[in-house]
């Protein structure tokens, strides 16, 4: 396959893996803070934020591989496996790895979610609010379009939906509808 | 099947009424409902047995999960957030 | 033989029994183990705590597991109109420890765990007297643990999960205890008055149970001397409040078995026998043997809201039905008490209190339902009196809440 195709490929399916990314983050965010409407009942919120999760996981792996593949490059798996292990741009190709990496990590943990019960699932979920941001700084620090009108358009509307999600959500009250109640004193609290 | 009585309300040890040698199990919803937080996806996913009431959190309703509602009820248990929900070999829903 | 054995017998100088007068009144128990489940299975001996189920069963469904097994002598009493179990362990601490030791033995567990109220002072260091006095064999087998003031505090899961963790908060189930209790071990959670009739069938056998069987009740409200009183087995409801002295005004309704209970119109309850069996084929439940009288002159409406607010303040806070089902139920009531009803406040407690029993994680929102639904059957003119705003005829006094 010759380098130029690969090369499209990797740069293609960065970003196609950073947009759905993001949708997916926004999602995330939208499942926490319960939206439904007419049309969206509140299990789609969480349904499409796993299925595309999973989508962009194909491209960030075509990404990777084709990126790892390109004799021009000269990456090694190191590069892909290793935070920080590559030596072309250690920095800002080391923060992708790492993204990624956190990434499998909440993937494999939602797949097994039913063994690991609810509170550990959760406590490794939050790794995404590092995931996200790692991909981005990947995004522009990495690649040789980092400067070019595309790239940054996509990568302003992506921050952009994601950041409003983010702030709607500090914004809303809890969304445990128990909470208020249960911060009254329990009446079944006792010393030994 | 289908008996209306309850494993609701009192202790009744290890027991799970008999059913009528041949029968297939009958399978029924069954709810944890410290672990429920009204999130509501399985009144959404199988609406036939399952309503919310008016804060959110279901209402089952009572006998077993119809023999062509139990894919949508699998459905249900996967997709509820807090892994609340089960299916259990039991005449009623609880 | 007289039918008291509970509470009768000399008086004891201090309050509670010695050791060796209780060996001197009752004898040592004959009936041990696989036996004694037998006996206890044809006495129909049922739990005292308030669910009433067999206690053959329950033994039984301890014993045939594996492993180390625990016993839970549940002494809380959180039923604030209930003092039947502290009276109890105040006089006869050792016919407790009797039922626990036996229990024990014939389940095969090598661990008890005395459950008492933190606010028992008196049965708590009769217990602990008691205690000091048995062999050392006995002696450490056993664990004392206060339980937390609060109405959930005795429910079985509660109190085992107070034993393992500190604080008393109802688990779901399955596991139950007699599965996976204090430790993770099958264990056996009974109250001390069963406990103790388990003693005295263990002497006395199953025979005499079924004829001469007494029970603790509780009675309160508007009687000439509320208290604690053990009556036989079937003794109607209103031979019971005759003998604690009658009533002290015109009685229109009873509340039988506590907050947990339900109330019954005083022409029905009067001829009502106090034995679960029979009670329960009338549709109504002994419970922990609460009898509170509700004087002619109070108000129904104004009662029932008093309870439920105060059954809605001590849930847990675990499941939302049960926060916000009895929060609304305790409003509504509470409205129509005060006669500013919602209009439609009424209806929605019908509905409500229809919906919500089995959708706890323990059975607090279920007994509060049938209080209400008890109410509005029992007290539905008045209810529709003040759901219609036509103010309150009644004098507005609530039931007294706590022992009288």
């Amino acid at each position: 396959m010759s380098s130029q195709v690969l090369w499209y490929t990797t740069r293609g399916a960065g970003a196609v893996s950073l947009v759905l990314l993001s949708a997916v983050a926004c999602l995330g965010l939208l499942t926490r803070l319960r939206v439904r409407g007419q049309g969206w009942p509140s299990f789609l919120s969480a349904a499409v934020h796993q299925d595309l999760a999973l989508v962009s996981l194909f491209f960030l792996l075509l990404h990777i591989v084709t990126a790892v593949v390109d004799p021009f490059t000269n990456l090694g798996i190191a590069a892909a496996t290793v935070p920080f292990g590559s030596a072309y741009r250690t920095l800002w190709l080391g923060l992708g790895t790492l993204s990624f990496e956190l990434g499998i990590a909440i993937g494999l943990t939602s797949l097994a979610r039913r063994a690991i019960g609810v509170r550990a699932w959760r406590a490794v979920h939050w790794l995404a609010y590092a995931c996200w941001p790692l991909a981005v700084l990947h995004g522009l620090g990495t690649g040789t379009d980092s400067h070019s009108a595309w790239l940054v358009g996509i990568t302003v509307s992506c921050c952009s939906g994601v950041l409003i999600c983010l702030v709607w959500r500090l914004a809303s009250a809890p969304v445990d509808p128990l909470a208020g109640a249960r911060a009254a004193r329990l009446p079944a609290e006792g010393v030994r | 099947m289908g008996e209306s009585s309850e494993l609701v309300g009192r202790t009744r040890p290890g027991a799970t009424p008999p059913r009528p040698r041949g029968a297939p199990p009958g399978f029924s919803l069954a709810f944890d409902r410290i672990r429920c937080d009204g999130r509501g996806y399985c009144a959404e996913l199988l609406p036939e047995k399952v309503r919310l009431d008016e804060w959110g959190y279901p209402i089952a309703t009572p006998g077993p999960v119809p023999q062509h509602l139990l894919d949508h009820a699998r459905r249900a248990v996967s997709a509820c957030p807090m892994l609340a929900l089960r299916l259990v070999e039991a005449p009623s829903s609880r | 033989m007289s039918g008291s054995w509970f509470l009768s017998g000399p008086a004891p100088r201090e309050g509670a029994e010695t050791g060796r007068a209780h060996i001197q009144r009752l004898g040592a128990p004959s009936l041990t183990g696989a036996a004694l489940i037998e006996a206890l299975e044809r006495s129909g001996l049922r739990g005292r705590g308030g669910a009433g189920f067999p206690v053959s069963r329950k033994w039984r469904s301890v014993a045939e597991r594996r492993g180390p097994r625990v016993v839970l002598a549940n002494g809380a009493e959180g039923e604030p109109l209930s003092s039947k179990d502290r009276v109890l362990m105040r006089h006869r601490p050792h016919l407790v420890l009797d039922g626990a030791v036996l229990a024990a033995s014939a389940v095969g567990a090598r661990q008890v765990v005395l459950y008492i109220g933190r606010e028992h002072f008196d049965a708590a260091e009769a217990m602990l007297r008691a205690l000091a006095e048995r062999p050392p064999r006995e002696r450490r087998r056993f664990r004392v643990l206060r339980a937390p003031v609060g109405y959930v505090s005795g429910e079985e899961t509660a109190a085992v999960h107070f034993v393992n963790r500190g604080i008393a908060l109802p688990t779901s189930t399955p596991p139950r205890p007699f599965e996976a209790g204090v430790g993770g071990r099958p264990t056996l959670v009974q109250n001390v008055e069963s406990l103790a009739s388990v003693a005295l069938i263990a002497r006395l056998g199953d025979g005499w149970f079924r004829d001469h069987g007494t029970l603790l009740i509780t009675v309160t409200g508007s009687v000439g001397r509320p208290g604690v009183f053990e009556v036989p087995l079937g003794t109607p409801l209103g031979e019971a409040v005759e003998r604690s002295g009658g009533r002290s005004h015109a009685i229109q309704a009873l509340l039988v078995g506590g907050y947990f209970g339900g109330w019954i119109g005083a022409g029905e309850a009067w001829n009502l026998p106090l034995h679960p069996d029979r009670l329960r084929e009338a549709g109504r439940s002994l419970g922990c043997g609460v009898v509170a009288a509700l004087p002619a002159s109070a108000c129904g409406v104004a009662a029932t809201a008093g309870i439920a607010g105060y059954l809605a303040e001590q849930s847990v806070r675990q499941c939302g039905p049960c926060v916000f089902g009895l929060g609304a139920i305790a409003a509504a009531l509470g409205r129509l008490a005060d006669g500013w009803p919602e209009p439609h406040d009424l209806v929605r407690l019908e509905r409500w209190s229809a919906e919500l029993p089995g959708r706890g994680a323990c059975r607090h929102p279920d007994g509060a339902a049938g209080l209400v639904r008890s109410a509005l059957t029992v007290f539905d003119e008045d209810f529709r009196l003040h759901q219609a705003r036509r103010g309150c005829m009644m004098d507005r006094r609530p039931v007294a809440a706590g022992a009288a």
